[in-house]
């Protein structure tokens, strides 16, 4: 069974849908992505499996509890760390993991978890004094600290540094290993690239691709890159000619084509056919951003 | 040292106990309503002439009669002024968001403002009752059981009021006005500039009707060994429940 169903939901705000049929399913220890651009609706739906938000229509299910009727027993299966959200200013990192500890039936230890999120040396410092990266730390510990089957991350990593960002994304991938589901929203590419399983591309309130982030590259078009510099001019027929190609583009006097793996077998024999060395040759994969404008672009049209 | 807490301590206690620790490290709070009042009090009554019993107060001395008003003033300062701050800034910094994803319930956090801001003024008051018997002779309220329900009553009104700010402001500046027009006007009714013995018969009926200024006046009877009378504890019940039911009505998690 599904560790999270979202089936159908739709979220109005005055008439205009934010929210406009969304389903997937989150299986459990998986790490779920939710991706897209800004006001595509991610927050206003994971808002909904957080509860704090009652949907228009659809159904949503959290380890088989309704978000909304059942609250309070989802609040104990399901850790929140939300987007805008700060904790009493004069309140110490060690008062707010004593105080948040004492919400749940089984706290897990906050001593041990503040440790795994490097907070041990900050313990007395009040919530306002600390920086970007140990605040997210501390909500990621109240997160946890519950002991949750679920934890819900909502742009987790923005505002922090690029080191930061990593040691966050191997923490999460910790969270993982010790079993709980995770779902992730964010809008950077790389972040779900490394970290998830499955990913739902969100465009515009409605789901426009889910799959796996190396499924999502391969399905749209032009997810193999080639890039060469041809020893003499190429036929420009020729080159339009080659199967399965996306895109043809030239810079001083390198080729840039996109396609398939078929077009590379292709682009090779028209090479050794033409009797043209190709220098610098470069074959790599299509990244998650291009996979991802392509398919935002698709539900734009 | 802390040890980890264990569920069973009780959510709302450790709620509060958290709120409490954090009012304690707000040292403008506890300027204003523990010890100003008092400190006013002080001051009024070091200056000789205050000091000497008036005819036209009945006989009493002007010190005996700012003790209500200094009682009054940390309800006021407390509920209209520091309250909607602290709740508006809850709300406007999402602190009451993240408490509404755990098992505890927001309300628990603003029952336990209440709680935090309603014993403090209880505290102030109950201070500037003993440093002026103390200081200036000024006897304890003759009538001790009626003294104590119409400071629970005032307690009451004073803290339904800053709920009531506290609903109607979307943000904390707003919270800062709103609680400003109405800081001024309810000093005023607790007698601070005129006290209500002063005033003329019309102002008091009038003033009468207000939260505090029958909060002032049903002190003034315990404090003289009457009972209060119900028509002032009646005015200020009757605020108190309008007061709750429009800020429960009103007021926004979000």
């Amino acid at each position: 069974m599904p560790v999270i169903e979202v089936t159908d939901l739709r979220k109005s705000y005055g008439g205009r849908p934010v929210v406009d049929g969304v389903s997937f399913a989150v299986e459990e220890g998986e790490i779920f992505g939710i991706l897209g651009p800004n006001g595509a609706g991610k927050t206003t739906t994971v808002e909904c499996v957080e509860g704090l938000r009652v949907p228009d229509a659809g159904r949503v299910r959290v380890t088989g509890l309704d978000p909304v009727a059942e609250h309070e027993q989802l609040t104990r299966v399901l850790g929140a760390q939300l987007q805008e959200s700060e904790l009493q200013a004069k309140l110490t990192v060690r008062e707010a993991l004593e105080l948040y500890a004492t919400f749940y039936p089984r706290p897990a230890d906050w001593r041990p978890l503040a440790e795994r999120l490097g907070l041990t040396d900050k313990l007395s410092t009040r919530f306002a004094k600390l920086s970007g990266g140990q605040k997210q730390r501390l909500f990621i510990a109240l997160a946890l600290i519950g002991g949750p089957r679920v934890v819900v991350l909502d742009e987790l990593t923005t505002g922090l540094d690029p080191r930061a960002r990593r040691d966050t994304w191997q923490l999460i991938e910790d969270v993982r290993a010790s079993g709980v589901t995770v779902l992730l929203v964010t809008h950077f590419m790389e972040e779900a690239q490394r970290l998830c399983d499955r990913i739902a591309v969100i465009d515009k309130g409605r789901v426009a691709a889910l799959d796996t982030p190396s499924g999502l590259i391969r399905r749209s078009a032009g997810s193999t890159v080639i890039t060469f510099t041809p020893s003499a001019p190429l036929d420009e027929g020729d080159l339009n000619a080659l199967p399965a190609l996306a895109s043809v583009e030239h810079k001083d006097a390198r080729i840039t084509l996109s396609g398939t793996d078929e077009t590379v077998n292709a682009v090779i024999t028209l090479l050794a056919r033409c009797h043209i060395t190709a220098h610098q040759l470069r074959v790599s994969d299509a990244t998650l951003d291009d996979a991802f404008l392509d398919l935002t672009k698709e539900a734009a049209a | 040292m802390s040890t980890v807490a264990a569920p069973r301590t009780g959510r709302s206690t450790a709620v509060l106990k958290a709120e409490a620790r954090l009012f304690r490290r707000e040292p403008g709070a506890l300027f204003w309503i523990l010890l100003f009042p008092t400190l006013l009090l002080v001051i009024l009554g070091s200056i000789p002439s205050f000091r000497q019993h008036q005819a036209d107060l009945g006989g009493l001395r002007t010190v005996d009669v700012y003790v209500p008003v200094a009682v009054l003033l940390g309800m006021i300062v407390g509920g209209l002024q520091s309250m909607p701050q602290t709740l508006t800034g809850y709300r406007e910094r999402g602190i009451l968001r993240r408490m509404a994803t755990t098992p505890v319930r927001p309300s628990t956090l603003l029952s336990a403002q209440m709680l935090v801001y309603g014993g403090a003024a209880l505290a102030s008051a109950l201070l500037t009752l003993a440093v002026a018997r103390l200081g200036f002779d000024v006897p304890l309220p003759k009538q001790p059981f009626g003294y104590v329900l119409a400071l629970l009553l005032a307690v009451m009104v004073a803290l339904a009021l800053g709920s009531l700010v506290s609903a109607l402001s979307p943000t904390t500046k707003i919270a800062g006005a709103i609680g400003s027009a109405v800081f001024f006007p309810s000093m005023f009714c607790a007698g601070v500039w005129l006290p209500v013995q002063s005033m003329p018969d019309v102002m008091a009926r009038i003033v009468g009707h207000t939260p505090f200024g029958a909060a002032a006046q049903a002190l003034n009877q315990a404090a003289a060994g009457h009972w209060p009378g119900w028509g002032h504890l009646g005015v200020l019940a009757m605020w108190i429940l309008l007061l709750t039911g429009a800020a429960s009505r009103w007021f926004r998690w979000e």
